[in-house]
């Protein structure tokens, strides 16, 4: 048996050992990027194996949430995809503002960049403060790194160009303050944003939704789960809600696919039926 | 019935002089190509999505940007799309991910070449052409340590050595060879049976 082969069954058994303790299901995420991250995890853990780090990991939760934090965090930025954004602000928020208040799920929020986008991108085209955006994440260091709404100063020339390929109306200096090589976005945008804790492995659905945004979340689950949170979605959609997902997901082939029409298809924008 | 292949996929990296390699290759191979070509191409991570519609004409076979859960199809080229890393799952699926940089570049051809390795073993090629950095020679490595096959463009017949020359430092491919020889290299491995003898009986 190769190094590798075993090294597979050590993390099958690791992930099984995870779930038991601690209710966190990773045994439906996608091998090769759970692999690289666990190796990358190990590499800064002090442990060889995954057979001895297990022993701590079981017993002890501040060395389970850094490794946590080593699984799931995901790297994004703000506007990524700009035509993604301008597709909202041109074709979906019209549909948006026809109603009197409006809900948002951005679900896998990691550090907050995309809830932030869309607070902004809302302000700007009218909804003053006529919606909520509910951002959850399976990791609470990482909603709480969200929350503060901090990013490295380094990050604001490429969001500033997104913003603007996206449609930006204002100038996006407007949005943060900077210092000590850091920009702390304006609290009022967070005031429009509720960060919560919400397991799409094992949590239910968030009710009555208008938009649901999970980008770049579910390529990193096998079909089971990539099925499950698809199905959370669909629930918590109303009719006529919009489910926006990454530019290189898409329902093809899913069972709630016949639930939805696709709305704008480039962007991955589909809408839930009203029959 | 033709006899089962030895081959599954070729993935394919490139950076600096990438386009125009790339062009050459996949316009010479045939559409009858039978096995997956996986690609990586590092693009800024802003790159419009035009080249894969730009091969696709240039090309007999298709070609398109790699979408998340796809299997591979032979005859079919899969470019790994502007700022997502693209791998092979164990059941041989594509899976993408915006996992960070590896060697500054996303996609990385490390990262697909280690993937594809883990999930083909043995019935994997891996090709470094032209480009700049050292992307691809771990990743070719490790094809070569599951027993797969390692292609690497002669660095004098590159426009940029960089990555065929750090390719080489880590070990002596299987072929080295000419971006003129590459198309017929890579129909050879994949279709390892001559062809069948011209019979004197055709019509006219």
């Amino acid at each position: 048996m190769t190094e590798e082969e075993i090294q597979a069954i050590e993390i099958r058994l690791l992930m099984e050992g995870v779930f038991q303790a601690y209710g966190y299901d990773f045994r439906d995420y996608a091998e090769a990027s759970l692999t690289r991250r666990l190796n990358r995890w190990l590499a800064g853990s002090g442990w060889t194996t995954f057979s001895q780090a297990q022993a701590s990991l079981l017993r002890d939760p501040l060395a389970f949430q850094r490794l946590l934090t080593g699984i799931t965090v995901n790297v994004t930025e703000m506007f990524r995809d700009p035509a993604f954004f301008l597709c909202l602000r041109e074709q979906v928020v019209p549909h948006l503002k026809t109603y009197p208040f409006v809900k948002i799920w951005v679900a896998g929020c990691a550090t907050g960049e995309e809830a932030y986008s869309m607070a902004i991108l809302l302000e700007e085209e009218g909804l003053g403060d006529r919606f909520r955006i509910y951002a959850t994440d399976i990791d609470q260091d990482v909603l709480a790194a969200a929350e503060k709404g901090i990013y490295p100063l380094r990050d604001m020339q490429k969001f500033t160009r997104n913003y603007q390929k996206g449609g930006g109306r204002a100038a996006f200096s407007d949005y943060y303050s900077s210092g000590y090589d850091h920009a702390l976005l304006r609290p009022s945008l967070r005031q429009r944003i509720v960060f919560a804790s919400h397991n799409l492995a094992a949590d239910g659905a968030f009710g009555e939704m208008h938009l649901v945004l999970c980008r770049n979340v579910m390529i990193y689950f096998k079909a089971p789960l990539k099925e499950r949170a698809l199905g959370l979605f669909q629930t918590s959609l109303l009719p006529g809600g919009f489910l926006c997902l990454g530019l290189k997901e898409s329902l093809n082939g899913q069972p709630v696919a016949p639930h939805f029409t696709p709305f704008a298809l480039p962007q991955r924008v589909y809408r839930k039926r009203y029959v | 019935m033709s006899e089962p292949r030895p081959l599954q996929a070729v993935v394919l990296g490139t950076s600096t002089g990438g386009v125009a390699a790339l062009k050459g290759l996949l316009s010479a191979l045939p559409a009858s190509f039978p096995l997956p070509l996986l690609i990586v191409l590092h693009l800024s991570p802003e790159a419009e999505d035009t080249l894969a519609g730009l091969l696709d004409h240039w090309s007999p076979l298709r070609v398109k940007e790699a979408d998340d859960g796809e299997l591979p199809q032979g005859g079919t080229v899969y470019l790994a799309p502007a700022n997502y890393h693209l791998q092979l799952e164990r059941d041989g699926r594509i899976s993408l991910s915006t996992d960070p940089p590896v060697h500054f570049a996303r996609p990385s051809v490390d990262v697909l070449f280690e993937t594809a390795a883990a999930a083909h073993g043995p019935a994997l090629a891996g090709v470094i052409l032209t480009g700049a950095g050292s992307d691809g020679s771990l990743g070719l490595s490790a094809i070569r340590a599951k027993g797969g096959l390692a292609i690497v463009q002669d660095p004098q017949d590159a426009v940029c050595s960089g990555m065929p020359a750090s390719a080489l430092l880590l070990g002596t491919p299987d072929h080295l060879t000419t971006l003129a020889a590459l198309p017929g290299l890579l129909l050879s491995l994949a279709c390892p049976c001559p062809p069948p003898p011209l019979t004197s009986d055709h019509p006219g």
